[in-house]
């Protein structure tokens, strides 16, 4: 069954990119989705069933931790793999993501290897 | 207004935008690019036709990174990141150079915290344009890194001062 992806940045830049890596991968890739902010990103999330999100932390009127405890603490979501990919590499941060309900964590800049190598895991846990 | 000391050299600070710039070019761009010589005292800067990427600092140091170079080479590194090719500035050459910023900066955040402290990033604003200047606040002190990357030159520089409740201990 095909996977729709949400990608939700506020760089219209990574999203492009993210977009080709996405296409790259050996998935069977349904529709890929865009969002700016966490708000934008739930909006998605009410309307269309998401097989993963592709999430920044740093962005406008949500931030992608925010949007992360958001998704978390709707049941019908809960299982849905979240991927932070950002420029925020503290220990600090990464543990929050972590413990928020994050599945992995992609540090900008990032090759597409390690992107897709991050998603085949995620997807393979499951 | 005297500058103020920061607890991490202009050469340390200058090597951390080395290695972090360098990691970014080499990662998003396969591109390999080389420092020049640091200046620890740039203020006012002419900008004509270039393109100039400003992202702030909060936490307990304030200031600014920026990264600035010339629209030909904005287009050659918005094609490079995006796999297009652009011949003239337009959103997406600045909203990539934005990203370019972003990634450039927050590295190096991540890397200075251990000497200041966590940071916070804000938002990139991204300016192109003819003749114009670009200065810090209070006359402070950039700390700038020139670099070469396929025969053009662009520059990388940042500026820290202490925030107020630090100021103010």
């Amino acid at each position: 069954m095909a996977l729709d992806v949400l990608i939700v940045d506020d760089s219209a830049a990574i999203r492009k990119i993210l977009h080709r890596v996405l296409a790259q991968t050996d998935i069977a890739l349904g529709d890929v989705l865009e969002a700016g902010d966490g708000v934008e990103a739930l909006a998605v999330l009410e309307k269309r069933k998401i097989g993963l999100v592709l999430s920044d932390i740093n962005m406008p009127n949500m931030d992608g931790l925010q949007f992360l405890t958001s998704v978390r603490a709707r049941p019908e979501w809960n299982n849905v793999p979240v991927i932070m990919i950002t420029t925020e590499g503290s220990q600090e941060k990464v543990m929050d993501a972590v413990q928020r309900g994050a599945q992995g964590y992609v540090r900008k800049p990032f090759t597409a290897e390690q992107i897709k190598e991050k998603i085949s895991s995620c997807l393979g846990a499951q | 207004m005297s500058n103020v000391q920061v607890p991490i050299t202009p050469e340390e600070i200058a090597a951390i935008i080395g290695t972090t710039t360098e990691n970014v070019f080499a990662t998003m761009l396969g591109l390999e690019v080389q420092a020049g010589p640091v200046d620890a005292q740039s203020k006012l800067t002419q900008e004509d036709g270039k393109v100039v990427c400003l992202v702030s600092f909060t936490g307990q140091w304030n200031g600014s990174g920026s990264i600035s170079c010339s629209a030909l080479l904005a287009c050659t590194i918005s094609g490079k990141l995006l796999m297009s090719e652009y011949e003239a500035v337009n959103d997406e050459v600045l909203d990539a150079m934005g990203e370019m910023a972003n990634m450039i900066i927050g590295n190096f955040k991540d890397e200075a915290a251990a000497a200041l402290g966590a940071l916070s990033l804000g938002t990139p604003t991204v300016i192109y344009g003819n003749n114009f200047q670009t200065r810090n606040w209070n006359g402070q002190s950039w700390i700038a890194v020139p670099f070469c990357c396929e025969g053009e030159r662009f520059e990388v520089k940042i500026c820290l001062v202490p925030s107020q409740d630090k100021a103010g201990r």
